[in-house]
């Protein structure tokens, strides 16, 4: 029984994601204060410095590398709520995100095109379009994964491979333009509202999991599926739907990413959107101190992973990293997070810990007598 | 069940028409026979426009029967060569995926008579294997706008240097000249990041600039969609660009849109990169032109916003 | 002793909290068959992985032909001429018969194929095997590649072969087979040491049995004085003089109540069809051997396997269950057997756990409110008396027993009318057991009608006041009144003349 049984920190499955994210705050507070005080930099301006300032479409916007980090994992933070769901469920991952979102884009901008004028109508259909298909391919993948019990990273890898051209079928060309205020709005900045508006959609994704888990079983089943699947069904759960479902929730979430995405620019390029996007947002659920396994989640965590990584990418660009590099210090910072979170370390730093507080516990002694 | 097949026939439906999406034909007869080997439209819009002008120039009007094979891989591309050549086209024209491994195919096309074009990439093999290359200079391209740069002359360059990704003939030969500005100590090198052609990427890259608090008043971007990235950037932070702008914006490719943002007094510059080379060589096979070297550099402009007019984004804008 | 091949002595093996072994003595001699039996958790597969090197005993001595021996490893053990043959084939189907029998003993990876077939031949040969060097293994039948890795075992200068349940999958031909082989060797002077739970085999191979029980030692008895019924009394542990009725059951009114539930010739993947039926307010039971298809039938019940044929009814009305959801929506309730693998979800807490069974049947847009389902886990900590940290501990922290009462919790929180125990008191200590089985009484009298399966029969008497009694896939017997005493269900149990 000892086996079941974990002690974690205070924060239980999120210390480890809080514990990054605080060790990066930091690094940035000290290389803040070396340009500042020790090489005495004119004008530097501060890493963590936020400032109002007038846009280009005469708004009030806040800016600085906070709210672009924020702003810029808006995408990757959704993508990783809707796959902490599939990981739970499936035990497994949905490698084709980057793919599927990229079709979800071109819908977006394919029905956007197709209408004469874009007004608030138009995008909501559109975005319901791209919701649908995005839901049909992943419930597509989901199929796969729940009725013929493929491995999820095989079973999501054949629109991995083939949902670019999908995308690029869609519209018939490379690089379509949508040009409106509303979608510069959906990508940028709401007139009025200083908060850039893929991170009030972030927001509103992750209340709408909230009300999911409120007003439905799903995380409690999702959860039984994960750690106990036999269990779970001779307790009458279908586990099939349970699965099928996560993917379908996935798809939505692939929709508001690609959406999001082709609207910051307003622009679908199938061949870059959100590209490479996929083996973050695993990530972002790793860092999150989710188990990929499947099993016991918090969406929290992933939230805070998307977080994270958009951290590393942005600290590294401040430092002026080429970012041909970035990509390998980024794996050197995620190999050293997932080692830290591994059960093997956990349990040496348990050890120690333990030991530690022994040996003060000695010396105090010691100190009384 | 039922659900499920539907969606079933829905994707395999959906997979077949992209990959049907290839292939071509034509009318036979007294035409002159093209094959061509070339890469896929889906590849970029600059291929894409290349693709039509292949089909609008070689077609059953003007005299000819062409037969297409697209592919992004060399050995692929081989075969379909190999193909063309045991069909008995007259004309062999190839944008190879590589620049190696067509010496085979090469000396059976001039073995069976057939004749050789290289387009928009050159390959290594001897000169004598091929009648001629029409190709883009991309370090060409990059003089060019550099050149135009210089001529504004500005009183300090502070540039933004977005690339694309890394070691590609576009990124090698638009960099060489703003290198050797960097180098010269004439412009200054705020950043120069490759965003691997990725426009979310490039944004990133001039916020975190703008965030640092650093000076600036050029970005050069290597193609338009990054370009169109980093005026987000510019946008967000409500700094000026443009004609009358703080910040002067270049772009490459010159895709429709791109050169209306330049109408529309949004950016600078736009280097063209022309993929029209089906007419050129149309002339070299009806001897209307001949050439006296084997490389045949594909002449390309770079727009102006001041210069530009509507005309010159229905003659050379690629896409829609 | 004379031909005495094997000696163990005092042998003592000990896991955490449990004595596995306690002083077991095991002896067998040259040309042998020599059967070890006992039901589960007895210490068989402990002595065996003594024996095979795969544990290493607390305390004892081991002998092989008189001289003292200890073996350290599986690889120590082969080399000291001890073999074994699994239940499951471990051989490569995908390689020929003669690579089979030579694979891991070559001398540094060089093949020899042609010497390597013609003496695989030769044994085949001499063994009597139907099988060519030759041949893919995965071609032979089942038998064949059960005697095939025999084969390669005695090949290996074997003096103990130790057979661990070889003819669970084979028919009765082959098995029949496998036994000609065995006598053979017996003849031969190898000592054959025989896992199996088929009681019938035993008394048709073997020349002596052994049987533990509780990691203790019965009997070492001749098959011929042995007679099949005191067998199965030493195994469950009751001799059969002492055996005297439990209670007198005066419930003849039972057949007077209304019948919940009624299943005629019902059968799934795993279960032969059978008919079952149960009366509102009953207490019955399925008992039999390990193997039996006691756990089978009840799961068919349940729709836990695929049903495959059978008519239900549930309070007159016809009923159709093929999966768990739809005996839920029935007001029945399946306590499984393997708790590890179908019942706790180890991970979530006491809480989840225990809402889990009422929360599907509510369905997935109802969720029960956080307060209640607290409310819910607290009353039932408190009922069963749960010892456990918190409401928000993970089951699978909790000892085996509170394991056992949450999944318990788990289904009285359905208001079922119809329960369906599996082993619920399986590695549970004695004063649990106690409470379940009082649970389970006061639950009949509350008019739910339970299903109670227990390898204990002396539980099952004292709760049940029907016994169906299955021996190979089959009810060979209903007990009830004055047969339910512990004499009669053992000879129904062991079948044939006692």
């Amino acid at each position: 029984m000892k086996k079941n049984k974990r002690s974690f920190g205070g924060l239980g499955q999120l210390t480890i994601p809080v514990i990054a994210l605080a060790l990066l705050i930091l690094f940035n507070l000290v290389r803040d204060l070396i340009f500042i005080y020790y090489l005495k930099v004119p004008n530097y301006v501060s890493f963590f410095s936020i400032e109002l300032t007038k846009n280009n479409m005469e708004n009030m916007v806040l800016a600085g590398n906070l709210i672009s980090i924020i702003n810029g994992a808006s995408e990757l933070a959704i993508l990783a709520m809707g796959m902490t769901l599939v990981t739970a469920a499936c035990g497994g991952q949905d490698i084709s995100v980057g793919a599927a979102a990229a079709i979800a884009g071109s819908v977006f901008v394919k029905v956007l095109k197709s209408s004469s004028s874009i007004t608030g109508v138009t995008v909501a259909i559109a975005f319901v379009c791209a919701c649908i298909v995005a839901m049909l391919f992943s419930s597509f993948n989901g199929t796969l994964v729940a009725i013929f019990k493929i491995q999820p990273m095989i079973a999501t890898l054949i629109l991995y491979t083939c949902g670019r051209s999908i995308a690029y079928w869609i519209n018939g060309g490379a690089t379509p333009t949508v040009d409106s205020p509303l979608i510069t709005a959906i990508g940028g900045f709401i007139p009025g509202i200083p908060v850039p508006t893929p991170v009030l959609i972030v927001i509103a994704v992750a209340l709408l999991f909230k009300l999911i888990f409120k007003f439905t079983s799903l995380e409690l089943f999702t959860q039984s599926v994960g750690i106990n699947g036999s269990a779970a069904r001779l307790n009458g759960i279908n586990s099939t739907f349970i699965k099928l479902l996560s993917f379908i929730i996935l798809g939505v979430c692939v929709a508001f990413s690609g959406s999001i995405g082709v609207s910051r620019l307003g622009l679908i390029n199938h061949e870059t959107l959100l590209i490479d996007i996929e083996m973050d947002t695993i990530l972002a659920v790793a860092i999150g101190g989710n188990s990929l396994g499947g099993g016991k989640f918090k969406i929290g965590g992933s939230i805070i992973g998307a977080y994270v990584i958009q951290m590393l990418t942005i600290t590294l660009y401040a430092m002026k990293v080429s970012s041909t590099d970035v990509k390998a210090y980024k794996a050197i910072v995620i190999i050293l997070l997932v080692v830290i979170g591994s059960p093997v370390v956990k349990a040496k730093f348990e050890k120690l810990m333990s030991n530690i507080r022994r040996s003060g516990q000695s010396i105090s002694m010691k100190g009384a007598q | 069940m039922k659900k499920f097949r539907a969606l079933l026939l829905v994707v395999v439906l959906v997979i077949s028409s992209v990959l049907c999406a290839c292939g071509g034909g034509g009318k036979s007869g007294g035409a002159i026979k093209v094959g061509v080997v070339n890469n896929p439209p889906s590849e970029s819009g600059y291929r894409e426009a290349n693709v039509k002008d292949m089909e609008k120039v070689f077609s059953a009007e003007n005299g000819y029967d062409l037969k297409t094979s697209y592919s992004l891989k060399n050995d692929e591309q081989l075969q379909a060569a190999q193909g063309f050549i045991t069909e008995g086209v007259d004309y062999l024209l190839i944008s190879a995926a590589e620049t190696t491994g067509w010496d085979e195919v090469l000396k059976k096309a001039k073995e069976a008579g057939i004749k050789v074009y290289l387009f928009d990439r050159m390959i290594d093999v001897d000169e004598s294997l091929y009648e001629a290359a029409v190709v883009s200079d991309m370090a060409k391209e990059g003089e060019t706008a550099v050149k135009w740069l210089l001529d504004q002359n500005l009183p300090e360059y502070n540039v933004i240097h977005i690339q694309g990704a890394m070691g590609s003939d576009a990124q090698i030969g638009r960099t060489g000249a703003l290198d050797e500005q960097f180098a010269s100590g004439k412009m200054k090198n705020v950043v120069q990041q490759t965003a691997t052609w990725d426009e979310a990427e490039a944004k990133k890259i001039v916020e975190s600039v703008i965030n640092s608090g650093e000076d600036f008043n050029v970005i050069y971007a290597e193609n338009d969609g990054m370009a169109k990235g980093a005026v987000a950037a510019l946008d967000e932070a409500g700094i000026t660009h443009g004609v009358d702008g703080k910040v002067v914006v270049m772009g490459f490719d010159c895709n429709k849109w791109a050169l209306r943002e330049l109408l529309a007094g949004a950016w600078n510059y736009d280097g063209q990169c022309s993929p029209f080379q089906a007419q050129i060589i149309s002339d070299l096979i009806k001897g209307v032109k001949t050439t006296s070297t084997k490389k045949i550099i594909n002449e390309e402009k770079g727009f102006d916003a001041k210069a530009l007019t509507q005309s010159d984004i229905d003659t050379y804008g690629l896409g829609e | 002793m004379e031909n005495c091949l094997l000696k163990m002595r005092h042998i003592e093996k000990r896991f955490p909290g449990v004595l596995a072994l306690n002083n077991v003595d095991f002896t067998l001699r040259k040309g042998e068959i020599h059967a070890l039996m006992g039901e589960n958790g007895a210490g068989k597969s402990t002595l065996i992985k003594i024996l095979t090197g795969v544990y290493q005993m607390d305390a004892g001595e081991i002998s092989i032909e008189d001289t003292a021996v200890s073996i350290r490893s599986p690889e120590d053990a082969q080399n000291k001429g001890i073999s074994t043959v699994y239940q499951e084939i471990t051989l490569c189907p995908n390689l020929t018969v003669a690579e089979n029998m030579f694979i891991g003993r070559g001398n540094g990876g060089w093949v020899r194929h042609k010497e390597y077939e013609k003496r695989a031949d030769e044994i085949l040969k001499q063994l009597g095997i139907p099988a060519r060097s030759s041949q893919q293994l995965g071609s032979c039948s089942l038998a064949v590649q059960q005697m095939v890795a025999i084969a390669r075992a005695v090949d290996q200068k074997c003096k103990v072969l130790i057979l661990d349940e070889p003819t669970s999958s084979l028919d009765d031909k082959e098995v029949n087979m496998l036994f000609d082989l065995m006598r053979d060797l017996k003849s031969k002077g190898v000592g054959i040491i025989f896992v199996t739970h088929f009681l019938e085999q035993v008394y048709e191979v073997s020349d002596r049995i052994t049987v533990l029980r509780n990691g203790e030692l019965v009997g070492e008895y001749l098959v011929e004085e042995l007679p099949q019924v005191e067998l199965v009394s030493k195994m469950i542990g009751k001799e059969l003089d002492e055996l005297s009725t439990l209670k007198e059951c005066d419930e003849e009114d039972l057949s007077q109540r209304e019948v919940f539930y009624e299943a005629k010739s019902l059968s799934s993947s795993d279960a032969e069809p059978f008919d079952f039926f149960i009366h509102k307010g009953e207490v019955n039971g399925f008992t039999g051997l390990l193997g039996s298809g006691r756990s089978e039938s009840v799961r068919a019940i349940f729709g836990a396997d695929k049903v495959t044929g059978g008519d239900v009814t549930i309070k007159g009305k016809h009923a159709k269950i093929t999966r768990p959801i739809d005996a839920m929506k029935h007001g029945i309730g399946y306590l499984a057997e393997d708790r590890k693998r179908d019942g706790i979800i180890a991970e979530l807490s006491v809480r989840e756990n225990i809402m889990l069974a009422l929360q599907v049947m509510n369905g997935f847009f109802r969720p029960i409110s956080r307060s209640e389902s607290e409310a819910f886990a607290d009353e039932y900590i408190k009922v069963l008396n749960i010892k456990t940290a918190s409401r928000e501990t993970p089951v699978g922290s909790l000892s085996g027993g509170n394991q056992q009462k949450v999944i318990l919790a788990r289904w009285l929180l359905t208001h079922p009318d119809y329960l369906i125990l599996d082993e619920p008191t399986r590695g549970i200590d004695v004063g649990t057991k106690l409470e379940i089985q009082k649970l389970v009484l006061k639950l009949a009298e509350e008019g739910v009608s339970v299903t109670f399966i227990s390898s204990e029969v002396e539980e099952m008497l004292r709760t049940c006041s029907r016994l169906i009694v299955m021996r190979d896939r089959h009810i060979v017997g209903e007990l009830k009144g004055k047969d339910l005493n512990q004499a009669q269900v053992m000879k129904t149990i062991a079948g044939g003349e006692a």
